[in-house]
């Protein structure tokens, strides 16, 4: 999950301003460290001489690559990669013009996809933690308001989570907590549910990027073999994670805790719900804890962004999963610089009307961050 | 409605071994000793625990057996009560969870001279999938191989939640015997619990573990497709049985995309998987997990944009649904005849040939 190696291939960006009058909010824009260093001058001298000696040790076969290599490097457009050198995503001037000028973005909700959730040394995990939210105020939305960062914690201990939330509550750059969703139990159990109380306690959503390892098979059926499977998977992981926070009950101890789902796409969410409802029915007695159905709960405290925008065969289809999912559930997001980014002009293939728009594009979004 | 139901194949009913005594005839005379000096039993599915009313619908249950167990109560509620011309038994024993390769395949055999013995042979409308020990495919081909010779075997049964998704070449020797000797390949849903059944750990309730069977069957959908299963076995069909088949739309949907974008990673899939998975794929009918309305439903019937896919089953003795209310609001009755018999015979190269 670190971009910071590959090749760099840099392409003509089209320079075109952007043909949407409408100021966006995007859901998911990638930063990222130029390389591990830039976390030093925020971590004790210790570690230090423990990553130069130890490296970082996560669940995963491999020291530096996927055990799925994407189709491209960094798992980026080929475009995208910094004039001045760095991997995509690491430059704040290249990303604002290609991302946030371009495309108009009145905020852009970062999410790094390095953690130390999934760090194995919990104390190194911790620290890290730590450090990456110093160098995101520090380097990001401290150098551009637009830009909104999620408190990176590492989850699996809820201690030491509940410990960083408390260090930034309150500061208005960042707009949520970030969990890596390969966690070591699904989210629902309640080793995770001090993250919750502080998160409602705070009025600080969860937003569920997929991401991390976990040392478990990526699906309920074992290890598969290629990309274009584990892409896909990754999905189906965080239909699983919805259906926990849900059947475990997350929502009934913390009922004005928003959950936001990243980047796992949202067309499956009224056929989970569907199926939960049907066999609640009968197995209600195993989770009493339960006073609604369990779509309802989707419906009050889930949130879903829109990338990757699914493509049915008949476009109107699109228009009847979000009318089943609710206009207000849809939070629109690019995924830059990321090789399957959506474009905000080409992303939807039916015709939304301009308060359909409105919120799907910004409006939602500024209800569950809270933003001005 | 009662025009409609009647003679329809039944694609999904569980008849339950009482437990491994059953199976004692069956057994060489080592793995009867075994069996009996070791105390070997209850080797039932964690996946399908059977004192669970959803596993055994209340006015389909007998005191003191377990639910599925009678043939008497199968042919009452199951054949009789639907007018089902056939139906077809998955026995969910846990073969394929055995970790000893050598006692699955002796059970596995076991299994099958019973079913023959005690259902077919007593139940004319009675057709079976063969249990295989897939642990071991050599084991799963001479298995298939011993009962190919038996019309009354139409499929050969798997699980959705193995050690590894199903399109893995180790399934493929299995494959290759299915279809020389037109047998479908049947998925139940169920786990070996050999590892986590999310790829986020173990959740705490049975009713995830069941929602769950939905991802991992998508996951083996994955896996069939991409790992080019389809194109090396042309004439296969696969049926999902108790999959639900709601979330079929939307999966093609993102298989389609996410194929467009990575496909050179498997250039031997050169189609849109949304047409691999409608010439090669069915799902039995319950349970639906239906949408509220019928209109609904309608369109979702509509994006799966296929009459052909779906094949009748009641899913006896699982509790899906009330009374003889098997079908979901939706459903036209011509949509209805195809489920009952066109569906499945055309699913199952064997029912094809047996039927006029």
């Amino acid at each position: 999950m670190t971009p910071d190696d590959g090749r760099i291939l840099v392409a003509e960006a089209p320079a075109n301003a952007s043909r949407s009058k409408l100021k966006l909010i995007d859901c998911d824009v990638h930063h990222a460290l130029r390389s591990s260093k830039d976390l030093y001058p925020y971590l004790a001298t210790r570690w230090h001489d423990h990553i130069a000696q130890f490296g970082r040790r996560r669940p995963v076969p491999f020291l530096a690559s996927s055990p799925y290599p994407k189709t491209a490097p960094a798992l980026s457009r080929t475009d995208s990669w910094p004039p001045n050198g760095g991997p995509p995503g690491s430059d704040l001037a290249f990303l604002q013009e290609q991302l946030l000028d371009r495309y108009n973005i009145e905020y852009g909700m970062l999410h790094l996809l390095t953690s130390g959730m999934d760090e194995r040394n919990q104390d190194l995990g911790n620290a890290l933690c730590c450090a990456i939210n110093d160098w995101q105020y520090e380097h990001w939305t401290q150098k551009d308001k637009r830009l909104k960062a999620a408190i990176v914690v590492p989850g699996e201990d809820a201690v030491a989570a509940v410990k960083e939330i408390e260090r930034w509550a309150g500061n208005p750059d960042f707009c949520q907590i970030s969990i890596v969703t390969h966690s070591i139990e699904p989210l629902g159990r309640r080793r995770y549910w001090p993250i919750y109380e502080a998160a409602e306690a705070h009025n600080l959503p969860i937003g569920l990027h997929s991401s991390g390892t976990n040392g478990h098979a990526v699906t309920s059926a074992g290890w598969c073999s290629y990309y274009v499977e584990e892409q896909h998977n990754v999905a189906l992981s965080q239909q699983n994670l919805a259906i926990s926070l849900v059947c475990e009950g997350v929502f009934e101890r913390f009922p004005a805790l928003k959950a936001v789902i990243i980047e796992a796409g949202f067309v499956w969410v009224p056929a989970v719900c569907w199926r939960l409802d049907q066999h609640w029915a009968r197995m209600r007695g195993e989770v009493p804890h339960l006073t609604r159905k369990p779509s309802e709960y989707f419906r009050s405290n889930l949130w879903y962004s829109s990338q990757p925008a699914d493509e049915p065969e008949n476009p109107q289809d699109l228009r009847q999963v979000i009318e089943w999912l609710g206009w207000d559930r849809l939070m629109f997001a690019t995924d830059y610089p990321h090789w399957d980014m959506d474009n905000p002009e080409h992303v939807f293939k039916f015709r939304m009307t301009e308060a359909e728009q409105q919120q799907v594009f910004a409006g939602n979004a500024r209800a569950v961050y809270g933003l001005a | 409605m009662k025009s409609v139901r009647h003679g329809g194949i039944d694609c999904d009913v569980h008849p339950a071994l009482p437990g491994m005594a059953a199976l004692l005839p069956y057994l060489d005379p080592y793995w009867q000793e075994q069996v009996t000096v070791r105390g070997i039993d209850g080797l039932d599915l964690s996946s399908f625990p059977t004192q669970m009313d959803a596993h055994g619908r209340a006015d389909w249950r007998e005191a003191g057996h377990k639910p599925g167990s009678s043939l008497e109560l199968l042919r009452r509620d199951a054949l009789d009560g639907f007018g089902s011309q056939l139906a077809i038994c998955n026995p969910l024993y846990g073969v394929l969870a055995i970790y000893n390769e050598h006692f699955a395949a002796a059970v596995a055999r076991a299994m099958n001279d019973w079913i023959t013995a005690e259902w077919l042979d007593r139940e004319p409308r009675l057709r079976a999938s063969i249990t295989v020990a897939a642990q071991n495919a050599e084991h799963a081909v001479d298995e298939i191989e011993r009962r190919a010779g038996d019309q009354r075997f139409v499929q050969v049964l798997l699980l959705s939640q193995d050690d590894v998704p199903l399109g893995n070449r180790r399934y493929w020797p299995i494959y290759a015997a299915a279809a020389r000797h037109g047998l479908t390949i049947g998925v139940h849903a169920g786990s070996t619990y050999r590892h986590a059944i999310t790829s986020n750990g173990w959740p705490s309730y049975y009713l995830e573990d069941y929602a769950a069977h939905a991802q991992g069957f998508q996951s083996n959908l994955l896996s069939l497709v991409h790992e080019g299963v389809f194109a090396k076995f042309p004439s296969l069909k696969v049926v999902f049985i108790e999959s639900g088949f709601t979330w079929l739309p939307t999966f093609m949907w993102r298989a389609n995309k996410t194929w467009r974008g990575v496909r050179a990673e498997v250039p031997w899939v050169d189609r849109p998987p949304s047409d691999i998975i409608r010439d090669h794929v069915r799902f039995t009918l319950q349970p639906t997990d239906a949408p509220p309305t019928g209109a609904d439903m309608e369109r979702v019937l509509n994006q799966i944009g296929s009459d052909d896919m779906l094949l009748f089953s009641t899913d006896y003795p699982h509790w899906q649904f009330d009374g003889d209310n098997v079908w979901p609001a939706g459903f036209s009755d011509t949509l209805k005849q195809r489920v009952l018999v066109d569906n499945p015979r055309n699913a199952y190269p064997r029912l094809k040939e047996a039927l006029s």
